[in-house]
């Protein structure tokens, strides 16, 4: 039979309903954020460590112009090399049938024994390429999907200057681009960028590369020194053309992952503590409110003979309870959260099979956390009720004692009528309570500002990034190095206004220990098409000696203005030299170094060359443009702006509006969990005066202003706070999402403030309207017939 | 002299559960402008029931009250709030102060809706409290805090002050000062004042005295000789 302390538990449990309830959705919202990222974030992890294993995804990676096949042995044989692997990958403008523009392709070889080599692709469906068949390729998944390409579909692509038709005959999926992410995009689009895997020979006669290659990827023994290997690949392909040779950490789909997961992992630990605390003390004061009514019955019960302990366990149960509810409902939200995530980053994330897994790590910590909460936010009230004795506990506690109010005694009372220092004065007899709804209305109003922030950080991300920076709207890549009077031929194609050469080469720069492979773009001293900002976003030329780095290679680097880079070309001469960093500048998004063009001519030491072309275009000739590029063959790759900007928007639209509305949800719930629980027990504590303010005629809604008064000048006082919370969230946030991939601007404007506190004033006024119809419920008869 | 309030056939039936309990079983009285009545009877007669009707705390199951002509028992929520607010001041066995406000905001609390009150201060001079204004509720004696009860249900010049066990919870000597209070507030503002008590001794004060059993009037005696409430010990 349930005792009969449970049975009263459960009729406490029902009483309290309300706010029982209120604290358990926030708890739920931890909980909920702990399972959901934690469990993201460990599915990825695993999924991607098998992912790996199964297709023997490479340790180190490198470029280079052209080597022998025979300088593998060479690589294998440096120590702790385990498998290397010789192929070739080349860039080239792809024509898809029915497509408006030309996308731009990566195609690369494919191992020559089946199952062999690595970076092993998986196939989806279809066939692998016949042995030798130069007319056949394996389309990758996202972008075969994205033009609807089925067996038989055919693209045509510039192979060396030949235009090729290509069978699409298999699609499948590679660890190497698990986050596919073509030149010059800030994020995947599966319509504009896509693999094509072909037959090694047919790849080797295309490219003229019989029995050589131009792409090595290694795997390491357990144990191996990578940097010592890295130096050792580079100085074998050195003589070769090698680009210079980087680990998993940089290379661009692994390191995305491993941003992902980073943010994931920052946003488990961030944000669940808000909601936690705010349990914690929403718990201590809805329990220490029951022990105070339940006073007397606590003295009769230890007259009777019940422990303190026996008490306080009773209490104890109440509390875990509601944590238990909370913790269900959080798991149960989070896992469908989780599942949600999970499917949105199979839009972005490519593995053969990713789907969101509980984990029983992540499960126990987030319910245990719970718990805990629960425990830790009652052991005040509970050690209170313990101690209390019995004869003291069966008389009605003292009254409350009031003083004047801090306002008062700073002399601003005479401002404040009756009703204003009731309000005073109950706050600031209440200081603790007072302050926490304040703080928990600031949390929820911050983790708004932190969530909504992101929106304005990637708009000034796209006007720094796509407008400020770049000043025209296209560009081409060309398939190497060409002449300089190869910009007036793209200057010809129909759709272009202007035409801008550039140049860029791969560099290594070192200071110190550290060093950096990256891209060094010549910047002509009278152009305008490509602007260099400075920290303040102001526009400022190119420096005519010297060399300006991105402000997140800068820090990479550990270097500042006026220091020392020594800069190693990677290509042509492979000469060196050690500049000054004459400028930073910021662009959030890539880490680039810039140097004047002619500076750069002459650090490189080749002729005169170039490798892009920046475009002005006319927008009505867009079509005649994207149909004339695939027909040059020097070029190897076409980015649009508008195109660029487009996607960008989409992608970042879809998965922030979902992380929105749970966000908006969860800072809702805690508003709603704070102002309701301190209402409630406010009206609790304060019916005796409510009702005899409505005896004494005071109508509703002035009974209502004495009670919800005080809960809007706190949520008033929260609105400030919440604001500078979310701005310190905000700039944790930016700083741990920081990668040398792309570093967010914290920037928020007046509309994400206003539209945060918005929330918070709507969700404060919900609960309010709640407890507020209560005061109309008020019996006046029975509260003057008794004592209080 | 003519009747403030005129009730007739006044019933009030609680329904618990199944149980139905009738509180008034049908009360005609009439109560003159600037009269004091005494209400007096044993616990569960009826008379806080009236009390609170009259007040426009509570509505009636069936029967009238008029109030200066005005229909109470079928009045608005909305209207009966004007009612209390305009015309009743209220005197309660627990005082009923906000803890919160001192004494001369507790009245303040009152004079700041009310259309011609006194000076709150004026207020509590009429009860003797000049110099506890600024006491809060829990600084004061229950004595004082009844008077000060007092002082605020007599600071917005009510055409009717109804107090309910005034001196209940008070000491002999401390009620009758409570009483004088009560007394004096009828005599100066004429307002229309009836007094619940189940205390026989402090009948003598009033005008008529009304004896409530069993939720109905058993009789009602006019006071020959009015004593006053110095005079009244218990």
């Amino acid at each position: 039979m349930r005792s009969v302390l449970d049975l009263k538990l459960l009729r406490d449990l029902w009483h309290i309903r309300g706010q029982a309830f209120a604290i358990a959705v926030v708890i739920a919202c931890g909980v909920a954020t702990v399972v959901m990222a934690f469990g993201v974030q460990r599915s990825l992890e695993l999924t991607r460590a098998a992912y790996y294993d199964r297709n023997g995804f490479a340790d180190v990676f490198a470029s280079l112009k052209r080597a022998p096949m025979s300088v593998l042995a060479d690589v294998s044989a440096l120590p702790g090399v385990a498998t290397v692997d010789g192929r070739i990958v080349r860039g080239a403008l792809l024509d898809v049938p029915g497509a408006m523009r030309p996308s731009v392709g990566r195609l690369v070889s494919l191992p020559r024994t089946e199952g062999g080599g690595l970076n092993r692709v998986t196939l989806r469906w279809g066939r692998l390429p016949r042995p030798r068949e130069a007319g056949e390729a394996v389309a990758s998944e996202a972008f075969a999907a994205a033009h609807g390409l089925k067996p038989g579909s055919v693209v045509s692509a510039n192979l060396n200057g030949k235009k090729r038709k290509l069978a699409i005959v298999g699609v499948g999926l590679s660890p190497e681009y698990v986050y596919a992410i073509g030149p010059g995009l800030t994020i995947p689009d599966d319509e504009a960028f896509g693999i094509l895997w072909l037959d090694a020979d047919a790849m080797e006669a295309a490219f003229a590369l019989e029995s050589a290659f131009d792409d090595l990827a290694l795997t390491l023994l357990r144990g191996a020194n990578e940097q010592a290997v890295i130096e050792g690949v580079d100085r074998i392909l050195a003589p070769y053309g090698g680009l210079g040779a980087i680990g998993r950490e940089d290379h661009l789909s692994n390191a995305y992952l491993d941003a992902e997961l980073e943010q994931l992992g920052t946003i488990g630990s961030l944000i669940p503590p808000i909601f936690l605390a705010v349990s914690a003390f929403l718990l201590n004061f809805v329990l220490s409110r029951l022990l105070d009514t339940e006073r007397e019955q606590i003295g009769l019960m230890k007259s009777f003979g019940y422990s303190g302990r026996t008490i306080a366990g009773h209490y104890l149960k109440l509390v875990l309870l509601i944590a238990a509810a909370g913790a269900l409902f959080g798991v149960l939200l989070g896992a469908w959260l989780g599942h949600a995530m999970t499917g949105l980053y199979t839009r972005f994330y490519h593995f053969p099979l990713l789907h969101y897994e509980l984990d029983i790590v992540v499960l126990v910590g987030a319910v245990l956390a719970a718990f805990l909460v629960a425990v830790l936010g009652a052991a005040g009230a509970l050690r209170r009720a313990m101690a209390l004795a019995p004869a003291i506990a069966m008389r009605p506690p003292p009254p409350p004692v009031y003083r004047r109010s801090l306002t008062e005694l700073l002399g601003l009372s005479r401002a404040l009528s009756p009703h204003g220092r009731m309000i005073a004065r109950h706050i600031e007899r209440w200081p603790v309570r007072a302050g926490v709804t304040s703080l928990g209305v600031g949390a929820s109003i911050a983790l708004m500002v932190s969530t909504l922030f992101f929106f304005d950080a990637v708009e000034l991300m796209i006007d720094v990034f796509y407008y400020r920076v770049q000043h025209h709207d296209a560009s081409v890549e060309f398939t190497d190095e060409r002449g300089p009077g190869i910009v007036h031929e793209v200057a010809r194609l129909p759709g272009v206004l202007a035409a801008e050469a550039y140049r860029a080469a791969p560099v290594r720069l070192v200071h110190g220990s550290r060093s950096e492979r990256t891209g060094l773009i010549g910047i002509p001293e009278d152009g305008d098409m490509r602007r260099l900002l400075d920290e303040e976003l102001n526009s400022v030329s190119v420096p005519p000696e010297g060399i300006a780095l991105s402000v997140t290679l800068s820090r990479r680097l550990g270097v500042g203005l006026g220091d020392t880079v020594e800069v190693r070309a990677l290509q042509g001469r492979r000469n060196a030299a050690s500049l000054r960093v004459a400028a930073l500048v910021e662009e959030f998004v890539g880490e680039t170094a810039y140097m004047e063009a002619k500076a750069l001519d002459a650090f490189l030491g080749a002729p005169y060359a170039v490798t892009g072309a920046r475009l002005v275009t006319d927008e009505a000739h867009l079509d005649e443009l994207y149909a004339a590029v695939t027909e040059v063959p020097a070029i190897a790759g076409l980015t649009d702006r508008r195109r660029a900007v487009a996607s960008f928007r989409a992608s970042y639209a879809e998965s922030m509006n979902i992380a929105l509305l749970f966000y908006v949800g969860f800072a809702a719930a805690i508003t709603v969990g704070v102002v309701y629980n301190a209402a409630r027990i406010s009206l609790s504590e304060r019916a005796r005066d409510l009702a005899t303010l409505r005896v004494l005629g005071f109508t509703k809604v002035e009974t209502a202003v004495i009670l919800l008064g005080e809960f809007a000048i706190l949520v008033c006082l929260a609105l400030p706070l919440g604001c500078l919370f979310g701005y310190a969230i905000a700039a944790a946030m930016t700083s741990a999402f920081e990668s040398n991939l792309f570093r967010i601007p914290l920037v928020i404007t007046v509309t994400t403030y206003s539209n945060a506190m918005l929330v918070g004033i709507g969700a404060a006024c919900l609960s309010a309207l709640l407890v507020a119809r209560r005061i109309g419920r008020l019996d006046l008869i029975a509260v003057l017939k008794t004592r209080d | 002299m003519p009747a403030e309030f005129e009730i007739r056939g006044l019933k009030k039936v609680y329904r618990t559960g199944e149980v139905e309990v009738h509180a008034l079983r049908g009360i005609d009285l009439d109560l003159a402008r600037g009269e004091l009545v005494v209400l007096l009877g044993p616990s569960g007669s009826g008379k806080s029931t009236f009390l609170n009707i009259v007040g426009g705390l509570d509505t009636a199951s069936e029967g009238t009250v008029l109030f200066q002509g005005q229909d109470l028992t079928h009045a608005r929520e909305r209207d009966l709030t004007r009612y209390r607010r305009d015309n009743v001041g209220f005197v309660f066995q627990f005082y009923n102060l906000l803890p919160s406000l001192t004494a001369l905001e507790n009245v303040r609390l009152v004079t700041d809706i009310a259309s011609s009150p006194l000076d709150p201060r004026e207020a509590l001079k009429l009860v003797r409290l000049e110099d506890r204004m600024h006491h809060f509720p829990a600084q004061l004696s229950g004595g004082e805090q009844q008077r000060v009860a007092i002082a605020r249900a007599i600071a917005k010049r009510p055409k009717v002050l109804l107090c309910d066990e005034p001196t209940g919870a008070l000491d002999s000597a401390t009620g009758s000062v409570v009483l004088s209070a009560i007394a004096r507030a009828n005599a100066e503002l004429g307002a229309t004042t009836a007094v619940i008590t189940h205390n026989a001794s402090i009948a003598q004060m009033g005008d008529r005295v009304v004896h409530f059993a069993d939720g109905a009037i058993s009789r009602i005696v006019a006071v020959e000789r009015k004593v006053a409430p110095e005079e009244i010990s218990w």
